[in-house]
């Protein structure tokens, strides 16, 4: 029988049963081969549930630092009966089939092309405790150590991380050593040690660290100088403002008086989160709230008046699979449309696209700066698949000599010097954005009455049809103004200028297209990227779909939301982009991306037909 | 109605302790209907905040939308406004709450705006005890849309149109002192000597000071068959006694029946001093005023005045536990930790 032979580059799948403890048993799992100098991507695939539902946890292995999902499976770790016969199906040809061998094989769901390692896991632990609860979370434990006799992993690595994890509770380091014995000592007893697919210790990871994109989020806050965070539990956002909590208690507690500097409200809905993010802006703090799909509806009326009425509010939105609840522990990327024109009447958001945990954390603490700065909501987009995974990041860097951008906003000293009537509404400095002044400032000057209603340039209310309408060509200024402050997109001009295929990119898909693109050129198709990092659009953008013939876009989701921007906010015909969508709620994989670009390029009758000749001649 | 306003004001116009006349107080000219009970309130609020002595510019007001919404454009011209979005008042007001814990928040609200589509909010800045006077003026009715009946009208009560109400009214008062509000009131807009001293012991006290004012609507609600008409409010209307507010440092004039009077100290040292008109209210009793609200609404009156309070009450922030320094003030020295601290957390990380 065929037997996949790999080090260092292999995908492994657990099957677990969710509220069994496997989540750390998996992570440690993960966590050692990192360790052992390997890159990783884990990816906890979970359900809408606490206790009892299939979760899986994927890693994919890869010493050339390749992060996005691969696509296959190459081994399954099945914990649960319940997915079985479908965790069965998904292994490759020649993969590996890890089960608890306590009770024998439904024989109706054998393969005979891939290979059944079973450990008899409950037997051993049955035998080794009597507790019920101690069997059932050392069972995670043991397969762990099992696995490390099987794919190579250094066993010190695995006990430096046991003893890492219960520093503390040196009671608990001993039986969790003791259960990777176990799983070690029998794997290697009776199985031929290692198996065709195995690790080997590389230098591939360098300074680089494991966490998730919502804690780094979270981080960013902090250093951005949040002071003031609104929300409302939904999955999978919480962990941003958890990581708030949990970082503010470290951080910004005051030495003197242990009092707080900072506040967090738990909010009875998302339009009472976003509206404290709104007073609390207004009133001159740094707020934010971070929300996902059906909190971004919710909010939308209130993003109007912060774009209208021009306050800065800071919003990260982690987005999972929708229409409605949809798949709320699944990935997608389908809240670019919904946040770019929030809201009813004529409305345009700031929006950032982070890539990997650290741009989280630097886009964070750069749009409260934006926000400051352009008076406007700024909307961080981010998705379930990087804001809860662990994922292999550079380190998070704050410059020391960094200053907060607070915009445009007088102070008592420049009121009282001021010898004109204040005008909030009044375009100064000809670029779009207005002074504002925070309440209690001035005892005579200053002050103005914000409203969602038209107003003139003195925040005075009127119908005034030509004052209403200054006011929003002013606005369309400030918009043209954030172009040369959002950041740029990130250009690989791979083929020196000559290209005549280009991939336009975004937020989690990065690490999938780039491999793609990576292995065409091994093939010798040279393709030129784009990732977008920030909206409205830098002048680049067109640039790059002008100089290209074959423009794609990669969208996580089904309507082709970016694309749809690109078309609605560049001089684009709808005919010179060509989508690459994934919306099934696990994170696109480079196998796609490949395949789907290779079918235009050699013709395959796929896609819509390109205005511009097709680029045969290239493949 | 009018759109012009002299200038002229008399050279000794009274002034207050910062130095103030109560021109300083007030705000923008009216454009409600002539006769609003709104505009009486405003002036309420006008003169409660020039007798406090409150530097202008120390009060955020705040607001929703309606006719009621609108009326902070015409107090306090000194001081910033916000007139949010529909029945959200309570978020913003709490956001800016927390951003700057030394200014005096006031808000204004309807029926529409509190009872109905903000009842969400509502209910929940309750809980929280927001240091903030919250006024709703209570009509009845949809002004700004023309007189629909709002959730505070009561069963039978008629509009212009002559249609009556057949669903049970909210009593936000009611609903305030179940979910726990520290301060609770009733007032009614043509009731000046009662209303100005409910507004002063409303701001100073810290906490959530609701007050519901009955506040008629001229134009759409104003006919017989309302029941929260001019007529129909005078004369159904009973009161829980005098309500004197005394600013800290002042002597206590008024003289008081023997077991008839009740006095108050706030947390800055004024006192409030009510005289009670029915022996059976004990204003630090919830239950007592739930009754009392009761009982007069069986005899169909409005119990009016001081229903509760809690003198002792502790304000987010004191419950969150946040700095004494306005949140906003402070810098990146106390907020921004440094690359030294990252330096640790990647470690950890790794």
């Amino acid at each position: 029988m065929k037997r996949i032979e790999a080090v260092n580059d292999f995908v492994i799948k657990f099957a677990n049963v969710n509220g069994t403890g496997s989540a750390s048993a998996n992570n440690m799992f993960a966590k050692s081969l990192f360790r052992m100098g390997l890159p990783i991507s884990p990816k906890n695939i979970f359900p809408s549930n606490i206790q009892g539902l299939p979760t899986w946890y994927e890693v994919r292995v890869n010493e050339k630092g390749y992060l996005g999902r691969r696509g296959g499976v190459d081994m399954m770790v099945c914990m649960n009966p319940q997915s079985m016969a479908k965790d069965i199906q998904e292994v490759e040809s020649g993969g590996y089939f890890f089960y608890d061998s306590s009770k024998p094989l439904d024989l109706r769901m054998m393969r005979s092309d891939i290979h059944f390692i079973g450990v008899p896991l409950k037997d051993l632990c049955q035998r080794e405790y009597s507790d019920a609860r101690q069997q059932q979370l050392f069972r995670n434990i043991i397969y762990v150590g099992a696995l490390s006799a099987l794919l190579d992993i250094e066993f010190e690595v695995l006990t430096g991380l046991v003893s890492d994890q219960f520093r503390g509770k040196e009671k608990l380091i001993t039986p969790n050593v003791r259960a990777l014995e176990i799983g070690y000592h029998y794997a290697a007893e009776h199985y031929q040690c290692p198996l065709g697919i195995r690790v080997e210790r590389r230098d591939a990871v360098g300074d680089q660290i494991l966490i998730d994109g919502n804690t780094a989020a979270s981080l960013g806050a902090i250093y951005g100088g949040a002071t003031v965070a609104a929300w409302y539990p939904i999955t999978p956002s919480t962990s941003v403002v958890d990581g708030f909590d949990k970082y503010c208690k470290r951080l910004r507690i005051d030495p003197g008086s242990g009092s707080k500097n900072y506040a967090i409200v738990q909010a009875e809905d998302e339009l009472a989160a976003i509206g404290m993010v709104i007073g609390a802006s207004w009133n001159g703090a740094r707020a934010f709230t971070a929300t996902s799909g059906p909190g971004i509806s919710l909010m939308s009326e209130f993003l109007g008046l912060a774009y209208f009425a021009e306050i800065p509010t800071v919003l990260i939105d982690v987005q999972r699979a929708g229409p409605s609840t949809g798949m709320p522990t699944r990935t997608q990327q389908s809240d670019v449309l919904a946040c770019a024109y929030a809201s009813h009447g004529d409305t345009k958001h700031v929006l950032l696209f982070p890539s990997t945990p650290r741009e989280c954390f630097e886009m964070t603490a750069e749009a409260f700066d934006l926000a400051e700065s352009l008076q406007t909501p700024v909307i961080m987009l981010t998705d379930l698949d990087l804001g809860m995974n662990d994922t292999m990041s550079p380190p998070l860097v704050w410059d020391d000599k960094r200053e907060y951008q607070r915009g445009k906003v007088f102070n008592e000293e420049q009121l009282e010097a001021m010898s004109e009537r204040f005008g909030r509404y009044l375009d100064v400095d000809g670029d779009g954005i207005p002074y504002r002044t925070y309440p209690g400032t001035h005892p005579t000057k200053g002050a103005f009455f914000t409203r969602g209603t038209s107003r003139d340039e003195y925040a005075v209310y009127t119908e005034d049809g030509d004052a209403y309408e200054k006011n929003m060509q002013r606005l369309l200024k400030k918009w043209d103004t954030a172009k040369n402050l959002v950041p740029m997109p990130e250009i690989i001009d791979a083929s020196k200028g000559g290209g005549k295929v280009g991939v336009i990119h975004f937020g989690t898909s990065r690490e999938a297209t780039l491999e793609a693109v990576d292995t065409l050129a091994a093939e010798g198709i040279g393709i030129d990227t784009l990732r977008i990092k920030g909206f409205p659009f830098h002048k680049s953008v067109d640039a790059f779909i002008e100089q290209h013939d074959t423009v794609f876009v990669v969208d996580q989701n089904r309507d082709a939301q970016m694309r749809t921007l690109l078309v609605n906010e560049c001089l684009v015909s709808p005919r010179d982009l060509i989508s690459i969508l994934n919306y099934n709620g696990t994170p696109i994989s480079a196998r796609k991306i490949r395949e789907e670009i290779i079918a235009v390029l050699r013709g395959d009758n796929v896609r819509p037909i390109h205005k511009k000749k097709m680029v045969k001649e290239s493949v | 109605m009018t759109y012009i306003r002299p200038a002229f004001r008399h050279p000794d116009l009274p002034r207050n302790d910062l130095g103030f006349t109560r021109k300083d107080y007030e705000g923008a000219i009216s454009t409600l209907c002539a006769g609003c009970g709104h505009d009486s309130i405003s002036a309420a609020i006008v003169q409660a905040c020039f007798e406090l002595s409150i530097a202008p510019h120390k009060v955020a007001k705040m607001s929703g939308i309606g006719c009621s919404s609108k009326t902070p454009t015409y107090f306090l011209g000194n001081s910033h406004g916000f007139n949010s979005v529909h029945g959200r008042m309570p978020s913003v007001a709490t956001g800016a709450n927390l951003a700057n814990r030394d200014l005096i928040y006031v808000g204004v609200s309807g029926d529409g705006d509190t009872a109905s589509i903000g009842m969400g909010q509502f209910t929940h800045v309750v809980r929280r005890n927001l240091n903030m006077m919250y006024v709703v003026e209570n009509n009845g009715c949809y002004g700004l849309t023309k007189g629909q009946d709002s959730a505070t009208a009561d069963i039978g009560s008629a509009s212009k149109k002559g249609e009556p109400n057949h669903f049970e009214p909210i009593d936000l008062a009611s609903i305030a002192l179940q979910l726990g509000a520290t301060f609770v009131a009733r007032s009614f807009s043509g009731d000046r000597e009662q209303l100005v001293p409910l507004i002063k012991a409303a701001i100073s006290h810290r906490g959530f000071a609701f007050i519901d004012v009955i506040s008629p609507c001229v134009t759409f609600n104003n006919n017989p068959k309302s029941t929260k008409g001019y007529e129909h409010v005078r004369d159904h209307l009973a009161a829980t006694g005098t309500v004197d507010y005394v600013p800290f440092k002042q002597e206590i004039s008024a003289e008081y029946e023997q077991g008839q009077s009740k006095e108050v100290t706030l947390h800055d040292g004024s006192v409030v001093h009510l005289h009670k008109a029915d022996p059976e209210l004990n204003i630090s009793s919830r239950r007592s005023a739930l009754r009392l609200i009761k009982d007069y609404k069986a005899k169909d009156q409005i119990l009016t005045g001081l229903l509760f309070m809690d003198e002792n009450s502790q304000d987010l922030h004191e419950i969150l536990g946040t700095s004494k320094t306005p949140l906003r003030d402070l810098g990146a020295a106390e907020l921004c930790p440094g690359q030294k601290v990252l330096d640790k957390l990647n470690e950890s990380l790794r």
